[in-house]
């Protein structure tokens, strides 16, 4: 195997790595407050307001609702506004984001609301408030979820980033399309199919250490 | 100035139409341990919330060291629960901190500095005897254990009372009495009053000294536990709290009993005796004095509120009138459960 190729791969797979882990990063920052205001002004929640979390819910839905491929072409003026360019490793991280926060705050809510409310109730009968209920119980009791969460969802940012390679976004993806398919190179394909498959297994394995030793069983 | 910490006056509380608790009043003096039982639904759990200052009952007033928890802005509500301690039937520790993280979140909302938590804590795990457990997590505790740890959160922030929710319904019967005891220690040592709210009798029984007794939201009874339970007359609903703690004749006998004197027949009594009469020789007196055979069927002598209390079902070979005499000296409302003809 040519060192050329094995150079190829190695900066597409630091790009895709940077894809991921930039817009996950965004997807835990946008999502996880989005998640806490869902979870918190539901009917039974700290600070019960139903339509905003209806509201919330509304838009979450939305945006995940629109394919990612799609997403990437109507983000093209916001992503030229924020990256400077629509191409390129960076301004491909800008709708990675956008498509990750509704799926990240999806998840988390999902595990802030399997915090046992009687844990709740708990800190409530010390005179705790409603703050130090967010930070010293629903986080710390939801994290191990909340860290399978995010394995979830920076396994389908790798997904999406290769997507993200068809409109010149660099990556593993864009060599797999640009090599592989486009000029029918088997070898490439099966290289970066390979990579992509131990990237993604790396993710799974620490995401579950990360999760279980957080589970203190 | 009024010895009691905890006046309840006149509360109701409805959920839905349904009335959860119907004007009920009590007081707590200082130091007391005060049980309160009931079926489920019989409006502990509304109440417990109420004195938790968790919930506002719709009438009347709850006046706990001098401040009406029922007109106090939450803002002050909220310092006030740091003066109640709570502890839960099913423990409710935080999985993610350890024991010593466990006790010391009271203590962090409270505001405490580090060095003074970490002293704290130390003292609260060697109270509660897990001072070689603090680094551990809940989950690698039992419950016996988990539940102390939950004791020595609620005493954390040194509260005036502790409020305690079904706290042994979820133990085995060995560890209810340890947490029992340790509850006794604590009310004993730091004169801390502890409400407890259970359905099992046996609780009530071993630890509580004042009762008050809960059915469909309305009180039925409400005095020193010895009162209650050593009194004449029952309402049936302590009667059926009761009946599970109470002797009961055995069934082999029971088919035997007559409910009129034969001749040459054992009589069978219930015979109930509290204070200082419980730790007379009663029965070895009456084969002395009167030369009756005694043979006790069920019961004995147990402990209600820390003080001996004889409740017993006893077959007599004899019951003359001076025996009928000498027995009510010691139970003024002695019961004869019926006759067992010569053979037994």
């Amino acid at each position: 195997m040519s060192r050329l190729i094995i150079d190829l791969i190695l900066r597409a797979t630091l790009e895709t790595a940077q894809m991921v882990l930039a817009s996950g990063l965004v997807a835990v920052i946008g999502g996880l407050p989005l998640a806490l205001v869902v979870v918190s002004t539901r009917r039974d929640g700290l600070l019960p307001c139903p339509p905003v979390a209806r509201l919330l819910g509304l838009v979450i839905d939305m945006l995940r609702a629109i394919p990612f491929i799609i997403l990437l072409v109507l983000l093209i003026p916001v992503t030229r506004m924020i990256a400077g360019t629509s191409l390129g490793t960076t301004a491909a991280i800008v709708p990675l984001s956008l498509a990750a926060i509704p799926y990240f705050a999806r998840i988390a809510e999902v595990s802030l609301r399997e915090v046992d409310p009687a844990l709740i109730d708990a800190v409530r009968t010390m005179g705790g408030t409603r703050w130090m209920i967010v930070r010293h119980v629903l986080i710390p009791e939801a994290l191990p979820g909340l860290v399978a969460g995010l394995t979830v969802t920076l396994i389908t940012l790798t997904g999406a980033s290769a997507m993200a390679g068809a409109v010149g976004a660099g990556g593993l993806g864009d060599v797999a399309i640009r090599y592989g398919y486009q000029r029918f190179n088997t070898e490439i394909m099966t290289l970066v199919v390979l990579v992509l498959i131990v990237f993604v297994a790396l993710i799974q394995a620490i995401g579950n250490l990360i999760s279980n030793h957080l589970r203190h069983t | 100035m009024d010895v009691s910490l905890v006046q309840v006056s006149n509360i109701s509380r409805s959920f839905g139409g349904h009335l959860a608790l119907d004007d009920i009043s009590f007081t707590v003096a200082r130091g007391e341990i005060l049980g309160v039982i009931g079926r489920s639904g019989a409006g502990k759990s509304s109440l417990l919330r109420c004195l938790g200052a968790l919930d506002r009952p719709d009438a009347g007033h709850i006046v706990i060291e001098g401040h009406n928890l029922t007109t106090l802005p939450q803002g002050q509500l909220v310092s006030l629960r740091r003066r109640i301690g709570f502890v839960f039937q099913h423990f409710n520790l935080l999985g993610s901190r350890t024991v010593a993280g466990n006790i010391s979140l009271p203590l962090e909302i409270a505001g405490m500095p580090r060095a003074q938590r970490r002293k704290r804590i130390a003292e609260l795990l060697s109270l509660v005897g897990l001072s070689d457990h603090a680094h551990k997590w809940p989950a690698q505790l039992s419950g016996g254990q988990k539940q102390r740890v939950g004791i020595a959160r609620a005493l954390a922030n040194a509260p005036v009372l502790l409020l305690c929710d079904e706290a042994t319904s979820a133990l085995d019967p060995e560890t209810t009495t340890s947490i029992l005891d340790l509850l006794a220690r604590i009310n004993r040592e730091l004169g801390l009053t502890i409400i407890m709210i259970t359905h099992e009798m046996d609780v009530i029984r071993r630890i509580a000294t004042h009762l008050v007794i809960l059915d469909h939201g309305h009180m039925i009874e409400n005095g020193p536990t010895l009162d209650i339970l050593g009194a004449d007359t029952q309402s049936p609903v302590t009667q059926a709290l009761l009946s599970e703690t109470q002797p009961r004749v055995p069934p082999a006998i029971r088919a035997k009993l007559v409910e009129t004197p034969v001749p040459g027949a054992h009589v069978v009594i219930r015979l109930r005796m509290g204070g200082t009469a419980a730790d007379q020789p009663v029965l070895s007196t009456l084969g002395q004095r009167f030369g009756v055979d005694a043979i006790v069927l069920a019961g004995g002598t147990n402990e209600i509120a820390g003080q001996p209390f004889a409740d017993m079902i006893v077959c007599l070979s004899d019951y003359s009138t001076e025996i009928q005499d000498f027995l009510h000296g010691f139970d003024p409302s002695l019961k004869v459960l019926g006759y067992v003809p010569a053979d037994h």
